[in-house]
């Protein structure tokens, strides 16, 4: 394992940067280059900032650097049975924390166990003025100042460099079942939204060609009693799938048209656009590869008080991300002048004018 | 206590124009200016700071807290919004030249969506009423601070209220889903969504805690969650209250997040067993309680697994509860510590420091040694799963120089809490009361970004100004006479 600082280094290109006007690109593992719309500028790598600054097992909190691959901090929490609860996709071998964090990616379990960003505790960044910031902390409760932390997650380095976050940890659940049943999505989303006013240990829930697919986890006991409960037939040696679910290797995802991730109400009823689903999150996270313009699907989601990310093979430059209401646009420019006053960090990637 | 007079200049005519205006705004019983309908609102729950607001406004719809932001926009006034006042850090402390904007007409649950799991509130609608009103449907809502049966839901949000159940269903930030808030020039805006995320930054990360200073929060949409099947309370008592803190590590270690951890050391037992008769045994020098909720079939495991750790980490008794109805004992005495505490002592100081669990020892011994030394009881309430740590400093006002030694002997608390990792604050907000601690906590480039996210929303600095997050001034003054004097003499006084 290799461990090396490099703040100081990021912080001089970053102070060049501002000097020179240059647009910087922060990489991490480049694994989600994918996501979002395409940028230029200088690469600003983040890789070679690398290492678990602390992980006491005891205390639920994990600190790296930014630049620690993903992998390697999973690998350490598995020696202390414990997990990222929010079991982030990785898309890739590189992948590192901070490019997971940026994105503010989650897996399966987000809609049960919480997602990337309720799981930031502090991080440690530089803003656009080259200044080194630290903001939360390593404590589980901490309300001093604005939680500038959760901020960064999902703002894809448009507000600064991570250089350091704090991560709470969970303990792995000690036993874990799938069972799975065949249905039609609508007979699935009204069986998983069900699961939500039922204290039921699911922690997992998705619809996929024809089946329903639902991961118990907990005590053996819990995880055994719900089982009989819920019904259905139990799959064994079933990590494969959940994990080829949430880095997208499922034939699903592989195919030659658009995918588009549309984020919806759970119990929503199907909706009726024409190409193939697949529903993640218990239904609130639903996956369409569809040939239909997608202006006619962002006006059918946002019907029913939904929002579309344009996920893979749409055009780099177009609206990839919902686009904001104005006032709220507004805001967004405003904050991204308060951390990033010259405009140097992943210019565009999220609305062309941030 | 003191009495807070602004040293502003008073512009009787200004003043008399805005009231003139809000008038035109709102139905005549709405707008409030006689000194004695002002008094209710003189503080906030840290009554140690007092001031009567200029004008009281009561709006009951959006669009007339609008039209108030609008009005004071254009005039250059400053607001200062207010839920139920229950806010422990002085957060709603009005401003004599300013607007004390009340959301207490708030007071609709506007919808609860069974089926998606999710209800749609005014901002008034008071923490309890909100799992009350979802009980029907097998849901409640997770945060519940103590002063859940009076406290609202816009407060919870302003502060990111916590509770007792923390560890396990997090803070009001991880329970929210969309909020709509009014800016300080009248905008309305929806921030995030019935979704489970929504597009752009995370806004409802930074309105969650932001202290009422970017915008008004006018409704709250939240996650509800199904009922546990069970919940089971256990009750240890230790002869050390280390060995307390050993036993609270012990259970995280085994791989079991209690749905609540809660410490109290032998004074805070007294007192609540004095008060609450809650069956605590008052000979301990610690107690914990644990509470573990899920299905029937895990909390039978993890009681016995728990029973076994706190034995094992030398625990003098456990006990379980034995039905609902002790289970609700062993709760009211820790609910009811603080008030419990106050009937021992004339007054008393609420610290609310976080720390990383494992310096519980070395915090808990440094507290006790200047307890000692400055002659004044210190009481421990502790939310031992999330390092939350509330000493409760006992001490008499009337006495002279005693809350100047006590809010001394805090501030040494709290910069200790900074000192070993933790935070000046966990749950109860920086507010008026912990302005210079954020000195502490920030560095100079850290608050000035704060300024620059605050100004962001509200450019003009006309919201709640003043509180949350000094400024640079303020700490360099802060920081000048902690040194040279090691005690800040009229804390109560602003500093700009």
């Amino acid at each position: 394992m290799l461990e090396r600082d490099i703040s100081e280094a990021l912080q001089q290109q970053v102070h060049n940067a501002v000097v020179n006007g240059t647009p910087l690109k922060i990489e991490g593992g480049n694994t989600k280059a994918f996501l979002g719309r395409e940028i230029h500028g200088e690469i600003l790598d983040v890789s070679g900032h690398r290492g678990i600054v602390e992980h006491d097992p005891r205390e639920l909190v994990l600190t790296a650097r930014s630049g620690t691959p993903l992998k390697e901090i999973e690998a350490a929490l598995a020696e202390a049975g414990q997990m990222l609860a929010f079991e982030p996709p990785h898309f890739g071998d590189n992948a590192t924390l901070g490019g997971t964090i940026a994105c503010g990616l989650s897996g399966p379990r987000r809609s049960f166990c919480g997602s990337a960003r309720d799981f930031v505790l502090g991080c440690k960044l530089i803003n656009g003025k080259g200044e080194i910031l630290r903001f939360g902390g390593q404590v589980i409760k901490n309300v001093a100042g604005y939680d500038v932390s959760r901020l960064m997650v999902g703002a894809y380095g448009t507000l600064g460099v991570l250089l350091e976050i704090s991560l709470k940890v969970l303990p792995r659940p000690a036993a874990s079942h799938t069972l799975i049943q065949e249905c039609t999505q609508a007979e699935a989303i009204s069986k998983m939204s069900r699961l939500l006013s039922q204290p039921v240990p699911v922690d997992a829930a998705c619809y996929h060609a024809g089946h329903c697919y639902l991961r118990l986890s907990g005590s053996e006991q819990a995880v055994k009693h719900a089982h009989e409960h819920l019904g259905g037939e139990v799959i064994e040696k079933s990590e494969p799938f959940w994990h080829a679910l949430r880095e997208h290797h499922l034939p699903f995802f592989g195919a030659a048209k658009p995918l588009y991730r549309i984020m919806i109400k759970p119990a929503m009823p199907p909706l009726e656009i024409a190409g193939e689903w697949l529903l993640d999150w218990g239904g609130a996270q639903r996956w369409l590869v569809s040939d239909e313009p997608i202006a006619f699907i962002r006006e059918r989601v946002a019907k029913v008080g939904g929002h579309v990310t344009q996920f893979r093979g749409s055009e780099h430059n177009g609206e990839i991300f919902q686009p904001l209401a104005t006032p709220l646009l507004v805001i967004h420019q405003r904050l991204k002048s308060s951390l990033d006053p010259h405009g140097i960090f992943n210019r565009g990637r999220i609305y062309a004018n941030l | 206590m003191p009495v807070l007079e602004d040293g502003l200049p008073c512009n009787h005519g200004a003043h008399e124009d805005l009231i003139r205006k809000l008038r035109k705004l709102l139905p005549p019983e709405a707008v409030l200016t006689d000194k004695e309908d002002l008094r209710p609102f003189e503080c906030d729950g840290l009554s140690v700071y007092r001031r009567l607001p200029l004008v009281v406004a009561l709006p009951e719809t959006i669009a007339q807290v609008q039209d108030i932001m609008r009005l004071c926009h254009a005039l250059q006034v400053p607001v200062v919004a207010r839920g139920a006042g229950t806010g422990l850090s002085g957060g709603a402390l009005p401003l004599s030249d300013g607007v004390l904007l009340s959301l207490a007409k708030f007071k609709r649950i506007l919808h609860i969506d069974p089926e998606n799991a999710i209800a749609t509130l005014q901002p008034g609608v008071r923490n309890l009423a909100i799992s009350e009103a979802a009980a029907a449907y097998g849901l409640y809502y997770a945060p519940d601070p103590s002063s859940q049966i009076a406290c609202t839901i816009g407060g919870n949000v302003a502060e990111n209220s916590g509770g007792v159940h923390c560890l396990k269903y997090g803070l009001t930030v991880h329970n929210i889903l969309m909020l709509k808030v009014v800016t300080m020039d009248g905008e309305l805006l929806t921030i995030g969504a019935e979704t489970l995320d929504s597009p752009g930054y995370d806004l409802l990360a930074l309105m969650a805690g932001s202290e009422g200073m970017l915008a008004v929060i006018v409704e709250v949409t939240v996650k509800l969650l199904a009922k546990p099947e069970r919940a089971q309370v256990l009750l240890a008592a230790f002869d050390d209250v280390f060995k307390a803190g050993e036993a609270v590590g012990a259970i995280i270690a085994a791989g079991i997040i209690p749905a609540g951890l809660e410490m109290m050391d032998k004074v805070a037992i007294q007192a609540a067993e004095d008060y609450a008769h809650a069956g605590y045994p008052r000979d301990a020098e610690a107690i914990l309680l644990c509470e573990l909720d899920g299905t029937n079939a895990e909390v039978s495991e993890h009681i016995m697994e728990v029973r076994e750790i706190l034995h094992q980490s030398g625990a003098t008794e456990v006990r379980t509860a034995v039905n609902e109805a002790e289970r609700q004992l062993f709760w009211k005495g820790r609910k009811s510590a603080f008030p419990a505490v106050g009937r021992i002592s004339p007054d008393y100081y609420c610290m609310d420091g976080t720390i990383p669990r494992r310096q519980l020892p070395h915090v808990l011994r440094q507290i006790s040694l200047w307890s000692e030394e400055y002659g004044l009881p210190v009481a421990n309430v502790f939310h031992a799963g999330d390092g939350n740590l509330h000493p409760l400093i006992l001490f008499d006002a009337n006495k002279d120089g005693e809350l100047a030694r006590t809010e001394e002997f805090g501030q040494r608390i709290l910069q200790l809490c900074v000192e070993v990792g933790g935070s000046i604050t966990g749950e109860h907000g920086v507010g008026m009361e912990k302005i210079n601690q954020m000195c502490i906590q920030f560095k100079t480039a850290e608050l000035s970004q704060f300024h620059a996210v605050k100004a962001a929303f509200d450019p003009a600095g006309l919201l709640n100004p003043g509180k949350a997050v000094p400024t640079l001034q303020r700490c360099a003054e802060f920081g000048a006479m902690h040194v040279h004097h090691g005690q800040l003499p009229h804390a109560e006084l602003e500093r700009f």
